[in-house]
């Protein structure tokens, strides 16, 4: 039985030799190179380009701007299509892409760059949302994008022009009149930093376009989304556009939806050969971050503890594009609140065009920004009330089962007995050494995106598989647990199977690889498949061993009679009458069944951490980390561990130093250097990952999904825990050595 | 264009490079040795992490011209045909990796730790890995991998 077993990565002896194949990895004979060329200011008005100098640089072969791509629809963007390839007539950020340059090598084509003349005229800027939506502030987007696309559903446009980019409320029972007569009222305000998720490969794409087709290899995690803007851009078919997703190194949500694969895509389109775009780090910064939030929190309480109302006010600094800024806000809106008991809540979000790098999807997706202010409130109203930090949360957790939101599936989790993992692991109300501080935190993402997965199985003649799934391999290990569910259901060695993904032409559709949604989702089509395969082995074996279907089952990679059975790969050849033939499956998940209600799954986020400040430097320690995989059902427990190992330290990161910064009109830390990820140092001292599987997920197995949770309630347990060090509730984060060093040592 | 001659994983290797071209442009895109990996650029993040003489140099800020005479490691040289390094396999084990693009310089950066010092505590491992970054795995893993090669290799085969 595979499934439940730490089976080794099936991608790893390729990882550990170097022979593994990302997308920056694949040439093709011919292959030209493209440099970008960057805005140098963050709002302006172009007047002119002078490409003639870059274009008799030697080896230059093309220099493209937007006056070249008449006849494509010149943006791209899946909610609001307001991102042009190549900047229209105005500049939007510091670091927009203006020209492409494209060389026969990458040096030519950086070298050609450098002679791009651009002559701006320069507009007023916005770089702050409070600056952005004051009276009389310059307009980022006067057109009206729209595409009359109603699959996003949440979205409705700004009518009148401003820069809001989106917004999005939740609302119900009577948030002032609880307010009102509520025994306390605690309000906490806290900004959550701008964050780059610092993928290691940096995002790139090679296309070629010959005889009408358009192919693209990239680092896209959601490749059938960037094959819907291509085939926007050249009004092509769906079937002429072929994107294909290699191994990505690392992808976090920030490989989501379309990034660099248009300019490769125009590069070729123009130029005849193929073209290759691979950004540096620095390219890749001022291509997308995540959204940086000021959230203000308030909570009204029984004296007991009990919660009365929330209310939230949420905005983000969107940057000059929409990309997936708006769901992201969407999605804040729906879990800054906590998987609490609220009778009475009122959200509003709002997303600020800025002229800054566009935001978009990183792990977590809007969570921990809502979080770190929801939770640090109630610690702060446990406080004030004396109630204990773990007895609050008890007092509020929806049961399973219980609705915390109002017609969206009832949660699937028990989020008390996680609780209870995360304070007996963390030796919560122990004594603790000088200096030490314990926080803990706990979140609810509606995960799973939108239910549609296609998976397709083919079982050949001598009895191995292969498993066909859109689902993109960026890491978490996706190639391994669907072998894992197929090589389960099938009844043979997972060793037998071999997974094929992300090909637009070649594998069946996924939506998106994203929202911690592979294992359920993916999962089940997958499992579907297989139950196909197996019902028509079942068919084919009957026939073969001359009895009626209802006399044989499978079992064990055997189709079993009643005086005999048939291995599979036997079958395959008696039906077939030769070693020839396959059987196929497909498996198709939809939003209907046990799908029907969204969202597939409540992903859990549940974690606590013990802190240590060193008093002369500021300087904080990990000393331990608690994280509860709440998964239903472990396919892989090592594999579960180390996502919420991993998810969690990029929550450490960004509560304890990065934080991408702008000073006047550009960043001033666009670098590994200046903006600081974990290093190996900083590894917590103890780290206990706890898996817990109750079978309560929708998935295969009862499985649901994991790796964002374990980030999410990061960034407000490392507040609460400097707060009970300190004496003083941190409004900000990261809590660099410096922030922490100022609340140690108040004026 | 410059003359270089260089042993590469065992092999030797002459080359006209120009002075401008990179260790690591030239194993990728001349020697088509991919498993050396770019990101940072700028020496702090370990990606592209190859052997020199016996030495871990970051191939993104070193030229190509700078190992002509010399021997260099790549991650294509550490397994001796399908055997794999102990430390390789270590990693395997330990689930020390997820997306892979930092592994083969954190894999690199270990033989070099483990050739001068078979027996390294926990702190050796993370003072000599300062200069590498995964972003995945939360390092655990990889600092467990590392001790447990240092195990394997110390052990009569």
């Amino acid at each position: 039985m595979s499934i439940g077993s730490s089976v080794s990565r099936v991608d790893a002896v390729a990882k550990v030799t170097g022979t593994a194949t990302y997308a920056v990895d694949v040439s093709a004979p011919g292959t030209l190179h493209a440099h970008v060329v960057r805005s140098s200011r963050a709002h302006a008005r172009i007047l002119d380009i002078d490409t003639s100098s870059a274009l008799a640089s030697p080896g230059v072969v093309a220099v493209i701007t937007s006056d070249d791509l008449a006849g494509l629809f010149p943006r791209f963007g899946h909610i609001v299509a307001d991102h042009p390839i190549l900047a229209i007539d105005r500049v939007r950020y510091y670091g927009e892409p203006v020209a492409l340059v494209v060389g026969e090598t990458i040096h030519a084509a950086a070298d050609g760059g450098d002679l791009v003349d651009i002559r701006y005229e320069d507009l007023p800027m916005v770089i702050e949302p409070h600056e952005a939506l004051a009276e009389g502030a310059p307009l980022l987007h006067e057109e009206d994008y729209t595409l009359g696309d109603a699959s996003f559903e949440e979205a409705h446009s700004v009518r009148d022009p401003s820069n809001l980019a989106h917004e999005a409320d939740l609302e119900w029972g009577d948030v002032d009149a609880a307010f009102e007569t509520a025994h306390l009222v605690v309000e906490t305000t806290t900004d959550y930093p701008m964050l780059y998720a610092y993928a290691m490969e940096p995002y790139n794409a090679v296309a070629s376009y010959d005889e009408g087709v358009l192919e693209v290899v990239s680092t896209a995690q959601h490749p059938f989304q960037v094959r819907e803007d291509l085939a926007r851009i050249f009004h092509l078919p769906l079937n002429r556009v072929r994107v294909r997703s290699p191994l990505l190194g690392g992808g976090y949500g920030s490989k989501s939806y379309t990034k660099v694969e248009p300019l490769a895509a125009v590069g070729a389109w123009f130029t005849g050969r193929p073209v290759k775009v691979a950004l540096d780090v620095e390219g890749a910064i001022h291509t997308t971050r995540a959204d940086s939030a000021t959230v203000r929190c308030r909570s009204a309480f029984a004296e007991d503890g009990t919660i009365l109302a929330r209310e939230f006010d949420i905005v983000f600094n969107s940057g000059a594009y929409a990309d997936n800024g708006p769901l992201v806000l969407t999605k804040a809106v729906m879990r800054c609140m906590g998987p609490y008991r609220i009778p009475n809540l009122r959200v509003h979000g709002r997303a600020v065009y800025t002229n800054t790098v566009p935001s978009s999807s990183y792990r977590g997706f809007g969570a921990p920004q809502g979080n770190l202010a929801g939770e640090t409130n109630i610690d702060r109203a446990a406080e004030m009330l004396g109630i204990d930090a773990a007895d609050i949360r008890r007092r509020n957790l929806v049961a399973p089962g219980e609705r915390h939101l109002p017609g969206r599936r009832g949660m699937d989790a028990d989020l008390l007995a996680d609780l209870d993992i995360v304070v007996r692991e963390l030796g919560w109300g122990n004594e603790v050494a000088p200096d030490h501080g314990v926080g803990f935190g706990c979140s609810a993402s509606d995960a799973g995106a939108f239910p549609v997965s296609t998976a397709t199985v083919r079982l050949f003649a001598d009895g191995s598989a292969i498993v066909l799934s859109g689902s993109t391999e960026m890491g978490q290990g996706s190639r391994t647990a669907l072998a894992q569910i197929a090589a389960t259901e099938l009844g043979i060695d997972h060793d037998r199977v071999r997974v094929i993904q992300s090909d637009t032409s070649a594998t069946p559709y996924e939506r998106t690889t994203g929202a911690s949604r592979t294992t359920t989702l993916t999962g089940l089509a997958v499992q579907r498949a297989c139950r196909e395969v197996l019902s028509k082995l079942e068919d084919m074996g009957a026939e073969a061993l001359d009895v009626s279907v209802e006399e044989v089952k499978t079992a064990e990679g055997s189709v079993v009679g009643p005086a005999g059975s048939l291995a599979f790969d036997q079958v395959v050849q008696t039906w077939f009458g030769g070693r020839m033939g396959e059987v196929t499956g497909v498996g198709i998940v939809r939003r209907s069944g046990e799908l029907q209600e969204l969202p597939p799954f409540w992903e859990v986020g549940m974690v606590g951490v013990e802190l240590s400040v060193d008093r002369d430097t500021g300087r904080v320690t990990v000393e331990h980390l608690v994280t509860v995989g709440d998964v239903g059902h472990a396919i892989n427990p090592a594999m579960v561990e180390g996502q919420d190992l991993g998810a969690a330290t990029q929550g450490l990161g960004a509560s304890l130093g990065e934080a991408l910064v702008y000073d006047g009109a550009q960043l001033v830390n666009p670098n590994i250097v200046e903006y600081r990820v974990p290093r190996i140092s900083d590894t917590p001292k103890r780290i206990s990952t706890v898996i817990a599987e109750r079978g309560d997920g929708v998935g295969p197995y009862g499985a649901k999904g994991g790796g964002e949770g374990s980030l999410n309630p990061i960034g407000g347990a490392v507040a609460s825990a400097i707060a009970r060090i300190t004496g003083t509730w941190p409004t900000r984060l990261p809590l660099t050595p410096e922030r922490v060093w100022e609340m140690l040592n108040p004026e | 264009m410059t003359r270089i001659d260089t042993r590469i994983n065992g092999a030797n290797v002459t080359r006209d490079v120009e002075a401008r071209v990179t260790l690591a442009e030239f194993v990728r895109n001349e020697l088509g040795l991919t498993g050396t990996k770019l990101s940072c650029e700028l020496e702090v993040c370990g990606a592209c992490t190859v052997v020199v003489d016996g030495n871990p140099v970051s191939a993104c800020t070193s030229l190509a011209v700078d190992v002509d005479g010399r021997e260099v490691l790549t991650i294509e040289g550490l397994a001796d045909g399908d055997e794999l390094h102990p430390i390789q396999r270590a990693f395997i084990d330990h689930f020390a990796m997820q997306c892979g693009f930092c592994t083969p310089g954190f894999i690199l950066m270990a033989k070099t730790l483990l050739d001068d010092n078979p027996e390294p505590t926990e702190e050796d491992v993370v003072h000599h890995m300062e200069g590498n970054i995964c972003r995945c795995t939360g390092y655990r893993p990889i600092i467990d991998a590392v001790i447990d090669a240092a195990d394997r290799m110390r052990a009569p085969r």
